[in-house]
């Protein structure tokens, strides 16, 4: 049986939702999967990284203020003690930055944002997006470690797999780079990648005053993030950590609500792997209807209110 | 100081993906290039930290020998010199065999900082930065979009899910630029007669071979047609049954 390691993120005892999902694609090759975590609470999280499939996990003690050149050798040098096969990591901001540093010590390539991820034997392929997801491709490597990220609400964490056995370990010093302050979020507020439901406005929004409108709508849902077009960023409306698209973020939500949002090819690309898309556009040859699932015709400002009652009601219900 | 831009020819955003007959690649046929997005905004960075604490700005892309044009349009900004690393076809290189061939240069140009871009947009690794860094043995900040920098070192921040960190860093370093860290330049008149004059070296990367195997190119699968629910806040008890019964989304 295969081992591979997965960097799972934590914060003060409550897991990742995309370090889940990361260790049950793991977990879904039938390998036995060992998840390296660190920071306050890492032991209360390990409950649940068992659950979503982790055999082990190592609690790196010691590892905060986070530095990321330490954590990265830390794995690597876990991956060649466990002679894992793949190291993975979820495909968020700080996986992407630990990630490649994995695999250049491994000296392996790095296969980023994976769609898909499976095994024969101690072999592994990988499905990935190439031009923000215009086209897709499967592919291996001859790297002595398979390393990716996985995408976001792609994967399924397990369900129930079982109790870990939890071991800590002390986490090497002497950072070059060292993660001083972190400002909190906004409580409560996700971010477009990972959200399960994602609502975006765009130019059609007229000004960022209207923005509450679209803040309102995705707080019907519950589970939704914000997002933008690249115009109303541009046009500073928006962060730009809003952004979606081929030079933004690539989003594959469960829902996707475009709303005055006209479709342009460079939008597509970011959210068009979207499981369902809703459309909301004044003009009814808009680009953006030819993606979408559902389409609404009309004034956003006259339909989004409505909406919002609409999708409170339901989910009350 | 001595500093690097790196930075990619990639197919423009408008490009249409077609794969290749083999399905091991894609067909660039009609395809026109540009420097990748965020490249443009890690030269801006490396020119701006020339004007404060003097240097220069050496342009390095690993690419076909046609990127002199966008190595060009960066010397026409400011940068003093490029280096093209020829490669025809950048893309095809995983990232990896990318950072060891950048990393062998800028060891040889005796670099102390190098800015990269957060994500090149053709392959979207977003992987080079932080692996050149650590084949260099440098420090990285990855996905910035503020910066401070001192002689010896800086403080630089980034936005994850968790929240705006704030990192610090000794130099020798790699920074990969996000949006929000500065307003890329055009180039002036005198800057694009200026470039005329500038030195592009071509030279071969360092071989290192690819480790990816390309099983297969494909299109994703088309969206199944959706529909026109209807029109203005009366269509909106449709779309939610919609969303309910057939999306099973609500
Ligand atoms: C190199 C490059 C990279 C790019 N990267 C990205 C990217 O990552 N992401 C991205 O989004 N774009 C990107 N773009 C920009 C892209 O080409 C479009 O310009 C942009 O997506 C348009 O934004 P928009 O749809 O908000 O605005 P518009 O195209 O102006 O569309 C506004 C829409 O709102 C509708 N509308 C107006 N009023 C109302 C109303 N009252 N109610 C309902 N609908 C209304 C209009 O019918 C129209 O369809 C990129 C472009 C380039 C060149
Ligand atoms: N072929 C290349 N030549 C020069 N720089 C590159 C090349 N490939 C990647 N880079 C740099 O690395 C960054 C990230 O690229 P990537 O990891 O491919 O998404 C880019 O924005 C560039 O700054």
């Amino acid at each position: 049986m295969a081992t591979i390691v997965v960097f799972a993120e934590q914060s003060k005892g409550q897991a990742r939702r995309a370090s889940l999902e990361c260790i049950g694609a793991a977990f879904a090759t039938n390998a036995k999967v060992v998840a390296v975590t660190f920071g306050a609470g890492a032991d209360a999280a390990a409950t649940a990284l068992g659950a979503a499939g982790a055999k082990e996990v190592i609690c790196l003690t010691g590892a905060e203020p986070f530095s990321p050149d330490s954590v990265a050798a830390d794995l690597a040098k876990i991956v060649g003690e466990t002679g894992a096969k793949a190291f993975l990591a979820a495909a968020t901001v700080t996986g992407k930055d630990i990630a490649p540093r994995v695999a250049a010590h491994l000296d392996s390539t790095l296969f980023s944002d994976v769609t898909g991820f499976s095994a024969s034997g101690e072999s592994f392929q990988v499905v990935r997006p190439w031009l923000a997801g215009k086209a897709i491709a499967t592919l291996t490597s001859q790297a002595p470690v398979l390393c990716a990220t996985t995408r976001p609400n792609v994967f399924a964490p397990a369900e129930a797999a079982g109790a870990p056995t939890v071991t800590t370990r002390a986490a090497s010093t002497g950072g070059k780079a060292t993660v001083t302050a972190v400002e909190a979020k906004v409580a409560g507020k996700l971010d477009v990648k990972e959200a399960g439901v994602v609502v975006s406005g765009g130019r059609g929004m007229k000004g960022p005053e209207h923005f509450g409108l679209i803040e309102n709508l995705a707080a019907a849902f519950g589970n939704a993030a914000t997002g933008a077009s690249r115009a109303v960023v541009d046009a500073g409306w928006r962060p730009h950590a809003e952004q979606v698209g081929q030079t933004g973020k690539t989003v594959a939500p469960v829902l996707y609500i475009a709303v005055g949002i006209s479709g342009a090819i460079q939008h597509l690309a970011g959210m068009r792997t979207s499981k369902v898309i809703v459309a909301i556009n004044k003009d009814k040859d808009a680009p953006i209807f030819k993606v979408a699932d559902f389409g609404v015709v009309g004034d956003a400002f006259e339909i989004l209110p409505v909406l919002t009652e609409a999708v409170k009601a339901a989910r009350a219900r | 100081m001595k500093i690097v831009a790196c930075v990619k020819r990639v197919p423009t955003t408008e490009a249409i993906a077609k794969p290749t007959s083999d399905g091991q690649g894609l067909d660039p046929a009609g395809w026109q290039y540009m420097l990748s997005f965020y490249d443009e905004l890690a030269l801006e960075e490396a020119l701006k930290t020339k004007e404060k604490f003097g240097g220069d700005v050496t342009v390095v892309t690993l690419g076909p020998s046609e990127a002199s044009k966008e190595v060009r349009e960066c010397l026409a900004r400011g940068a003093d010199n490029g280096v093209i690393l020829k490669e025809a076809d950048p893309s095809t290189r995983d990232p990896r065999s990318t950072a060891k061939a950048l990393a062998a240069k800028i060891r040889a140009l005796g670099a102390e900082l190098v800015f990269t871009g957060r994500v090149a947009t053709d392959r979207d690794h977003a992987a080079v930065g932080p692996m050149l860094a650590t084949y260099l043995g440098w420090a990285c900040v990855s996905e910035v979009f503020a910066l401070e920098l001192t002689e010896t070192g800086g403080t630089a921040k980034r936005e994850t899910e968790h929240g705006v960190e704030s990192v610090s860093f000794s130099l020798p370093a790699v920074i990969t630029c996000n949006k929000g860290l500065n307003e890329p330049r055009r180039a002036s008149l005198k800057g694009i007669m200026g470039a005329k004059a500038k030195p592009i070296a071509e030279e071969q990367p360092e071989g290192v071979p690819n480790q990816v195997i390309v099983k297969k190119v494909e299109l994703p699968p088309a969206r199944k047609a959706g529909r026109i629910i209807g029109e203005g806040a009366a269509a909106v008890p449709a779309l939610i049954t919609a969303l309910r019964n057939e999306a099973q989304v609500l």
